[in-house]
């Protein structure tokens, strides 16, 4: 057997009062009232997630002892971690389903939808493309199942210039786990998963379909409305008309939800479990509270005075409930 | 050696040992339970793929998954027809190979027969890092430079998007390159000197007889190292789903296009959103199962074929 030496021994001591003084000094608890600690999970969308770390950002800013993690495995995905009290937060780019609700009763999760911006989808084509707007129902000619449209000439009613109308049309979307895929297919399609089949798939990177679509004149392809803002030269997103004319994707647009029909609310779900936590709820107040500064700097659509003092209503009633 | 029994005494001896040493029955026991372990985990992963996959084709009948010709579990309406991806599987593969044969094959003939013992030890310990380097970095590198580099090379051929079949097989045959050098290597320097030396004898130069009489000598070693590869290459996972994308529900034989494998499907949809316990979910198992068949199918015939080319030196 090796025989400890002097050298060795004192190591060995200074290194186990080391882990000891790490160990004990991290759980110690809340040290006065106003000093918020702990960890707040949350998971869902990616296509909130962009707000939620913007948010989490700026309030691990203030307080240094919360450590707030954001994940992105999809609004599907978040909800099943959701329903079963793996995170505290739901990122969620459309409503929770009724199969999910069902789940969330099951395990006794209480929940309320709290409103943290507003979004759209834009469609992208080309700078140069002459064509403006589209309606819904030339959107659904295109990217329906079984659409033969190949060019721009073929779309019935948009009378693109002659030498643009043989233009061949390359489209770009995202994949099937994508809620981009499922809200998109949902509103120009008429159901969840009904597209045509043979448009570039890119994955859950939206950046490619607007690289793809400045370097082809003829490309077209939806994003949210973030990734059109910051995409910047080379792209301009098409005005959709949804039957009362042509309305441009501006942000006053989608606040007073006259862009129709590709604009949506943006949810941060919470549980009511959760908010009993107060580093939960100060983060939650957090987020609604400077929901316009977090939405601008993430580059989405802010939400209205009377939507903030809306979602404020909401969480006092959720933390109330669970009080009960 | 039997016993004496003259001589009062003498204790009746034997040849087992004095004291049942337990300590030795303890390390036996242990060391079978570890050879045990891998019987165990290949067991375990075949039973959890049976019972999705059995709950999968309850629903979806096993012609119309092997011989439809429409992959979209996810779409609308849904069609499982396995085809696109096993051929999205085939076509890396062949491309793969069309690149690691030949470079893997050279390599070796080089580093047994031409290169002097300064050279291999660069060349050998290369190979190695080459086949160390993870999967991710090579999905990456394969993405952002591969392909701009095809575009500068061949700006003849029609490139498209960014994700592509050719590439990403490119990519793939790169990196298994190292298991088709190492182990033909390694084959033909077990190839015994005295052939080599009564064909140069004869008259032969040295091509002649790295072609002529060593490779045929080592073909088995070839032949098992040229399998190995194509196990890998049907199961590497990270640089396709990297480099090749997702590619088209329908069957595809573009090389220029993007095209998902089974192995990137199973990877995307199972880090995806899909809950537990639906058709979607089933279907996951469902493609592993074939493609654990199709790497079993490869091995059996792998198997067969170094035993047929076998040559036994006394």
């Amino acid at each position: 057997m090796i025989k400890p030496t002097n050298g060795v021994r004192a190591f060995a001591i200074a290194a186990l009062l080391a882990t000891v003084a790490a160990a004990c000094g991290s759980s110690e608890g809340n040290e006065g009232g106003d000093q918020l600690t702990g960890t707040i999970r949350i998971d869902g969308s990616s296509t909130v997630a962009p707000l939620s770390e913007a948010a989490a950002e700026l309030f691990m800013g203030e307080n240094r002892d919360v450590q707030v993690t954001v994940a992105a495995s999809g609004t599907s995905g978040g909800f099943q971690k959701f329903c079963i009290g793996e995170n505290d937060m739901n990122d969620a780019s459309r409503p929770i389903k009724e199969s999910e609700v069902e789940q969330c009763g099951q395990n006794a999760i209480a929940y309320d939808a709290i409103q943290v911006a507003n979004d759209a989808l834009s469609l992208l084509v080309n700078a140069q493309n002459p064509v403006d707007c589209l309606t819904v129902e030339q959107a659904t000619q295109v990217w329906d199942r079984g659409s033969k449209v190949k060019t721009w000439g073929q779309v019935t009613g948009l009378n693109a210039p002659g030498d643009f109308a043989g233009r061949q049309m390359t489209l770009y979307g995202p994949g099937s786990d994508s809620g981009t895929f499922d809200f998109f297919t949902d509103e120009i399609n008429g159901e969840e998963g009904r597209i045509r089949i043979d448009y570039t798939n890119i994955g859950e990177d939206d950046r490619q379909a607007v690289d793809g679509i400045k370097s082809d004149v003829g490309a077209m392809g939806y994003v949210p409305y973030s990734y059109a803002q910051e995409a910047g030269e080379g792209v301009k997103a098409l005005a959709i008309d949804g039957g009362g004319g042509c309305v441009d994707a501006t942000l006053e647009n989608v606040q007073n939800g006259s862009y129709v029909p590709l604009g949506r609310p943006l949810f941060v779900y919470a549980s009511g479990t959760a908010l009993a936590k107060p580093e939960v709820l100060a983060f939650m107040k957090f987020y609604v509270d400077n929901a316009t500064s977090i939405a601008d700097a993430a580059s989405f659509v802010p939400l209205t005075e009377a939507q903030v003092a809306a979602q404020h209503q909401k969480i006092e009633e959720l933390v109330s409930g669970v009080g009960q | 050696m039997a016993a004496p029994s003259v001589g009062a005494g003498n204790p009746h001896r034997t040849l087992e040992a004095a004291s049942p040493r337990y300590g030795e029955k303890v390390i036996k026991v242990l060391l079978a339970l570890c050879g045990a372990l891998s019987v165990a985990v290949t067991t375990g992963i075949v039973v959890s793929l049976l019972f999705p996959t059995i709950r999968f084709f309850r629903e979806i009948s096993i012609g119309e998954f092997l011989t439809g010709t429409l992959w979209a579990p996810a779409l609308v309406p849904r069609s499982f027809g396995v085809l696109p991806i096993v051929v999205g599987t085939l076509m890396i593969v062949f491309y793969a190979l069309l690149v690691a044969i030949p470079v893997g094959l050279a390599s070796a003939i080089f580093l047994s027969e031409y290169a002097p013992s300064r050279i291999r030890k660069i060349v050998k310990p290369a190979l190695e890092v080459l086949a160390g380097i993870p999967t991710v970095a090579v999905g990456l590198f394969a993405l952002w430079y591969l392909r701009p580099l095809g575009e500068t090379i061949f700006p003849f051929l029609t490139w498209g998007p960014r994700q592509t079949v050719i590439v990403a097989g490119v990519a793939v045959g790169l990196m298994i390159v190292p298991i088709v050098a190492s182990i033909s290597e390694d084959a033909m320097r077990a190839v015994p000197g005295g052939l080599r030396e009564g064909a140069y004898a004869l008259g032969a130069g040295k091509l002649k007889v790295s072609t002529r009489v060593v490779f045929p000598a080592a073909i088995s070693g070839i032949v098992a190292s040229i399998v190995l590869a194509t196990s890998r290459a049907i199961g590497e996972t990270m640089v396709v789903l990297i480099a090749a994308g997702a590619g088209r529900p329908d069957l595809t034989f573009d090389p220029f296009a993007p095209a998902q494998t089974i192995t990137a499907y199973i990877g995307g949809a199972a880090t995806g959103d899909i809950p537990t316990g639906t058709i979607l979910y089933d279907t996951i198992f469902a493609a592993g199962a074939l493609l654990f068949l199709m790497t079993l199918a490869m091995n059996m015939v792998a198997i067969r074929l170094v035993r047929r080319f076998r040559e036994v030196y006394e």
